[in-house]
């Protein structure tokens, strides 16, 4: 109990830092993965899906059933179950490199279906309008769809990143690194009530700064 | 320019469209009309190659869009200009960036395409709004941006879909001027779907009827509506709904088609039905001819009799007016 608090506290002093960067980090890189291949499945199952320009039912059928069966295995089980494939892909199942793995897997398919979500919000009169003006699926996609849910987009990979964010946090109990390693070993394990706190301070700090940075880039580009 | 041969259309049970036959020439306005559920939608829809017809030919400027798919379909439906009842422009473009679409589609340079873009908006009367985005235009810039964008390919033939249903009177004459000044400067081909009797009086030089999916009437305007009884010639000048309260009055409405209005004043006087008996009349003069109807309220059902033959023997078509 008489350990040293707050600003005194080493763990807060010296770890609280590099954690934080940690966070940041494996935020980024898994959110900025996601959406690049999150995107092009998003696509994939709208345009595929019923009522899509090219419908194909069976298809949407089967990616849909992978994209739910990801997204209802509870994160920390699939951090674990991806070990080996972590393992594969950066050497290692330990630090917030590995992290990234498992959370750009777990974000991929929550992404898609916010996109495809977003996609379907597009009016069907202004898919009708371009292909009459001949363009190809391709270009309906390229110049109507994407650009006319680009707010809807940005939107949806904001709330991916708050999501991420927490899931850094999950991430922890496991191993990987970031604010939530350093809140589980010393603010849970230890006792150290006040790291525990000041890694909640900063880890609602970073969630209200990427959803006031998500809102203002998706204002900008919103001409509606 | 625009030949439909046959046409018919089935979704499912339900027969959309049936044997119609249409042509229109290079340069002329035709309109089609008809009240919901006549048709009128699947029609354009065929026409552009969105929906395939049944059986039957759809052909645009000689090029028969039934029988196209892919790329072909692609570069045929690029000789059509199309206008939407709700524009359908792009939100996150610019009027500019609107215009510029089609050409992009097409593979138009940048440079080029913005430079005609901005040469129809000019043409449209927008060429203060190039860099607005829609949302910062009123529903008639908006519907002239759609037409300027449906210009940008240099199509010969402009397909009209409820243009002007969606704004205000004033805007609504402003819009059917541009589109009659298109084919006066351009010599384009317009078909204009519609439910709005203005429209055709306004700028249609022929019209189809369309009812339940059937050809019901086509032909020259003044030609259709100046036939006896023509649904058409009612409808695009209407008369108020009959009175019930009049007594054992009976009204007699007399078609002005083919007639005018001193002609029909004189018969009626010849049996001793003044200007004063005349209850109701909507007259208008439609591509040069005097259209419309009167209604007499004459006191007993004898001497209505009396004054339809008497119209009738002067060549003019009057019936009873269910009350």
């Amino acid at each position: 109990m008489n350990d040293p608090m707050w600003f005194d506290n080493p763990a807060i002093t010296q770890q609280m830092l590099p954690a934080t960067i940690e966070t940041l980090l494996m935020t980024a890189w898994s959110t900025g993965l996601a959406v690049l291949l999150g995107l092009p499945l998003g696509i994939w199952l709208f345009t595929s899906s019923t009522g899509g320009i090219k419908a194909r039912p069976v298809l949407y059928r089967v990616l849909s059933l992978i994209v739910d069966i990801t997204r209802s295995i509870p994160f920390i089980i699939l951090i674990i179950a991806l070990i080996p494939f972590t393992r594969f892909m950066v050497g290692t199942a330990l630090g917030w490199q590995a992290t990234v793995v498992a959370l750009t897997v777990g974000a991929i398919p929550f992404y898609a279906r916010l996109v495809e979500n977003s996609l379907r919000e597009v009016a069907e009169g202004k898919v009708e309008a371009a292909l009459m003006m001949g363009a190809s699926n391709g270009q309906v996609i390229r110049q109507v769809y994407v650009p006319e849910a680009l707010p809807g987009l940005i939107g949806a990979a904001t709330v991916t990143a708050v999501t991420l964010v927490s899931y850094t946090a999950m991430a922890g109990a496991v191993g990987g690194g970031g604010l939530g390693a350093l809140a589980i070993s010393y603010g849970y394990q230890r006792y150290q009530s006040d790291t525990m706190l000041a890694c909640i301070i900063v880890l609602v700090l970073i969630v209200a700064v990427i959803q006031f940075l998500g809102d203002r880039l998706a204002h900008l580009v919103d001409h509606r | 320019m625009i030949e439909l041969r046959g046409l018919r259309k089935v979704f499912g049970d339900t027969v959309a469209l049936e044997e119609i036959d249409l042509s229109v020439p290079a340069g002329e306005i035709h309109g089609i009309v008809g009240r919901s559920g006549a048709g009128k939608s699947t029609l354009i829809r065929c026409l552009t190659g969105l929906d395939r017809p049944t059986s039957g030919s759809v052909a645009i400027n000689g090029v028969d869009l039934s029988d196209q798919a892919g790329a072909e379909m692609r570069h045929a439906r690029r000789s059509i200009g199309m206008v939407f009842q709700h524009v359908n422009l792009l939100d996150s473009r610019t009027a500019l960036g609107n215009v510029a679409h089609p050409l992009q589609i097409a593979g138009v340079g940048k440079a080029e395409r913005q430079s005609k873009a901005r040469e129809l908006l000019e043409f449209v009367g927008l060429g203060d709004r190039v860099d607005n985005y829609p949302s910062q235009l009123s529903g008639g810039q908006r519907q002239r941006v759609g037409i300027a964008r449906a210009l940008a390919a240099e199509p010969k033939v402009l397909l009209c879909d409820e243009p002007t249903s969606a704004l205000d009177a004033v805007t609504t004459d402003q819009i059917l001027g541009l589109i009659r000044s298109l084919r006066d400067r351009l010599g384009i081909t317009v078909l204009i779907i519609t439910h709005e009797m203005s429209v055709v009086r306004e700028i249609c030089d022929s019209v189809t009827l369309l009812a339940d999916g059937r050809v019901a009437r086509t032909g020259k305007l003044a030609e259709v509506i100046s036939e006896p009884g023509s649904s058409l010639a009612k409808d695009l000048v209407p008369l108020p709904p009959v009175g019930l309260d009049e007594g054992d009055t009976v009204i007699v409405e007399v078609s002005l088609a083919g007639s005018d209005l001193p002609r029909v004043l004189g018969s009626a006087q010849s049996v001793g039905v003044s200007a004063d008996s005349i209850l109701a009349g909507a007259v208008e003069t439609i591509e040069g001819r005097q259209i419309g109807r009167i209604r007499f309220t004459v006191p007993s059902a004898d001497k209505s009799e009396e004054l339809i033959t008497a119209l009738e023997a002067d060549g003019i078509y009057a019936e009873v007016a269910l009350k």
